[in-house]
């Protein structure tokens, strides 16, 4: 072996050509296109107005929450369908155990979290020992949970919807963190200054159209500046990538695969669990019906975002992105006036056209063939 | 002096099935100790007994005279033991970066947290990968990119760098070409030199003749002798590996090629 100069066979890449060649171009592409393409169509709308983009934001903040949960599960090789279903399931044992049992508010918040990352690590804990597939242990539990989701209200209350979380909620210390608001005063301000509208008529006159960043929309942000640098900047990242790239060689190297697929697990179900509590709050109530689909939304998202389906690679950022894009189609064809079911058109070409560019620059990072 | 890696009558059974019926073996400092043996003789279990995945059913694992009894594959690389495996060496999504401190990665506090220090990483991974010959165009660089050949030596040199002084290699040759073999053979030569003892596993005569010190065949579960360089020819190696009489006839027929 020579101690020779470059292999005359590499070609040198150019500086732009590394720079767009990451996980994330995908999402970034598919992003600009989706503000392009919206702000064409809808400008006049009121879908960039402050009203608007708090509306797209806060639903784009939903999906990223519970995208970010799936994107560090998928890196890590492993995938959960019971996200859905685990929302609608938090999001009424909140009800039950705050209207029905009259505990406290942030009790019933708390002992939701617990059980429902305990159940996260009951589903990995089956996958580890018995090697099956997360797809079908995580698909019999999205009809387990969705089951008992069902079945317990009904039992309890006569009735598959409960309300009244609002109420209960009053004075709540925790309960704010979710449902709450911030920045109502800077809002006003704004407001006072005339950079943003206010109400001209109704209950609410004089008082501005945004009073306040939504608690969702901070929860959203929070997790994604918090899964990129676990990720990213880590010792426990760079065990998620390896888990997910190859686990046998991982804990060959010594890397705690097992501990670190059980984790993601946890944390996917908690994402989904503070998608929960944000919706019971924000709505007061919790439905039976909570939650449905959003499993493949979370994982389009993801995939969207640039991460490959068989794990050990993949970027937070672009689940993030990919959340947003989602978001802004959904709510920007109601802006634009479109038929919303062409959302789902719209998706599944985006979707396919997403997938087929990672994969080409996926190929060009690892030099597959 | 004792040796630093012996196996004494070495026994290792899977229920009725006797995987390894007797293994005697050793390898001291800067000696390369070529281990041959034809597919189903056993070389898989032997790795995994000595790389502390198996515990031997009978017989001893000592270092340095010592006997010792390995947990699990971190009890056996914490005493130094380190296994490179042919396939499963590398991640390739993952960067030559990140592939190298996979497991043992260096961290700096940072409020609390462990972060991955990739400076140090980084400048740890281009020193040593050019220390084996090896031109990264940057740490980031995927091990995809990276040929077969060069895949071993990064696991190599990850396994040297992380204080291995015994070192397995499962078969490190046998899916290259001939030009990446004779780079993981330099590679090889390099760490024996180094004072590092080297349990070289393959089933290729012409690969182990080109760097070993000593030859060992295992055959049906069984050690069938150990000869030094120098007293055996590539002939009589390939006999005993195949067990002798059915090669030979083989051999024949197909006109002394194989």
């Amino acid at each position: 072996m020579s101690d020779s100069a470059q292999d005359e066979r590499i070609k040198s890449i150019s500086p732009l050509r590394q720079a767009l060649v990451r996980p994330e171009l995908g999402s970034i592409a598919g992003t600009i296109v989706v503000f392009l393409f919206f702000g064409f169509l809808a400008f006049d709308s009121g879908m960039f107005s402050p009203r608007g983009v708090l509306n797209w934001s806060t639903v784009s903040a939903q999906f990223m929450i519970i995208a970010v949960g799936a994107c560090l599960l998928m890196i890590a090789g492993e995938f959960d369908l019971s996200v859905g279903s685990m929302i609608g399931f938090a999001g009424m044992m909140m009800a039950i155990f705050s209207v029905t049992f009259q505990w406290p508010v942030w009790t019933a918040i708390l002992v939701t979290f617990i059980l429902c990352t305990a159940l996260g690590a009951l589903n990995g804990y089956i996958v580890i020992k018995t090697g099956l597939p997360s797809f079908i242990v995580t698909l019999a539990f999205l009809f387990i949970l969705r089951g008992f989701t069902i079945f317990l209200p009904q039992l309890i209350e006569r009735k598959t919807i409960i309300g009244g979380v609002s109420d209960v909620a009053e004075g709540d210390w925790l309960a704010p963190l979710f449902g709450g608001s911030v920045g109502e005063s800077f809002f006003i301000w704004l407001a006072d200054l005339g950079l943003i509208d206010v109400f001209e008529r109704g209950s609410r006159a004089g008082q501005p159209v945004v009073d306040g960043i939504p608690a969702i929309l901070l929860w959203a942000i929070g997790l994604v500046i918090f899964g990129h640098f676990v990720l990213t900047r880590t010792r426990f990242g760079n065990w998620i990538f390896a888990s997910g790239g190859d686990a046998q060689a991982a804990r060959y190297a010594g890397v705690p695969v097992n501990r670190v697929k059980i984790l993601m697990f946890m944390f996917s179900a908690f994402c989904a669990c503070v998608f929960a509590a944000c919706q019971v709050m924000e709505f007061g109530s919790a439905g039976a019906d909570r939650g449905l689909l959003k499993e493949f939304e979370a994982i389009i998202a993801v995939v969207i975002g640039g991460a490959l389906l068989t794990g050990g690679y993949g970027s937070v950022i672009g689940a993030a992105l990919g959340a947003l894009i989602f978001g802004v189609v959904q709510q920007g064809l109601f802006f634009a006036g479109v038929e919303s079911s062409l959302f789902r058109v719209f998706l599944g070409v985006l979707l396919l056209a997403a997938v087929i560019l990672n994969t080409y620059i996926r190929r060009i990072i690892t030099g597959e063939k | 002096m004792a040796p630093l890696f012996e196996m004494q009558n070495v026994e290792k059974h899977f229920g009725t099935v006797i995987a390894l019926g007797g293994v005697n073996f050793s390898v001291s400092e800067g000696e390369c100790h070529c281990l041959l043996g034809d597919n189903g003789a056993g070389k898989s279990t032997l790795i995994k007994t000595m790389s502390g995945v198996h515990t031997p059913t009978s017989g001893q694992l000592l270092m340095r005279g010592q006997p010792v009894q390995f947990e699990d594959p971190r009890h056996a690389m914490q005493q130094g033991i380190a296994t490179v495996y042919q396939d499963l060496a590398m991640i390739p999504l993952m960067s030559v970066s990140r592939n190298f401190f996979m497991g043992n990665e260096p961290v700096k506090k940072w409020l609390g947290f462990d972060l991955f220090d990739h400076e140090v990483a980084d400048q740890v991974t281009m020193d040593e990968m050019r220390k084996m010959g090896i031109n990264l165009r940057g740490p980031h660089q995927a091990v995809g990119t990276l040929s077969g050949g060069e895949r071993q030596t990064v696991a190599i040199a990850r396994a040297v760098y992380f204080g291995a002084k015994v070192l397995i290699l499962d078969e490190p040759t046998s899916a290259l070409g001939v030009r990446q073999t004779a780079n993981v053979l330099a590679t090889v030569d390099r760490v024996r030199r180094d004072g590092i003892a080297v349990v070289f596993i393959t089933h290729n005569v012409r690969h182990a003749l080109a760097v070993g010190d000593r030859f060992t065949v295992l055959n049906r579960g069984k050690t069938l002798g150990t000869a030094n360089k120098g007293e055996i020819t590539p002939e009589e190696l390939q006999d005993l590996m195949a067990g002798g009489q059915e090669l030979a006839e083989l051999e024949s027929s197909l006109g002394g090629t194989v």
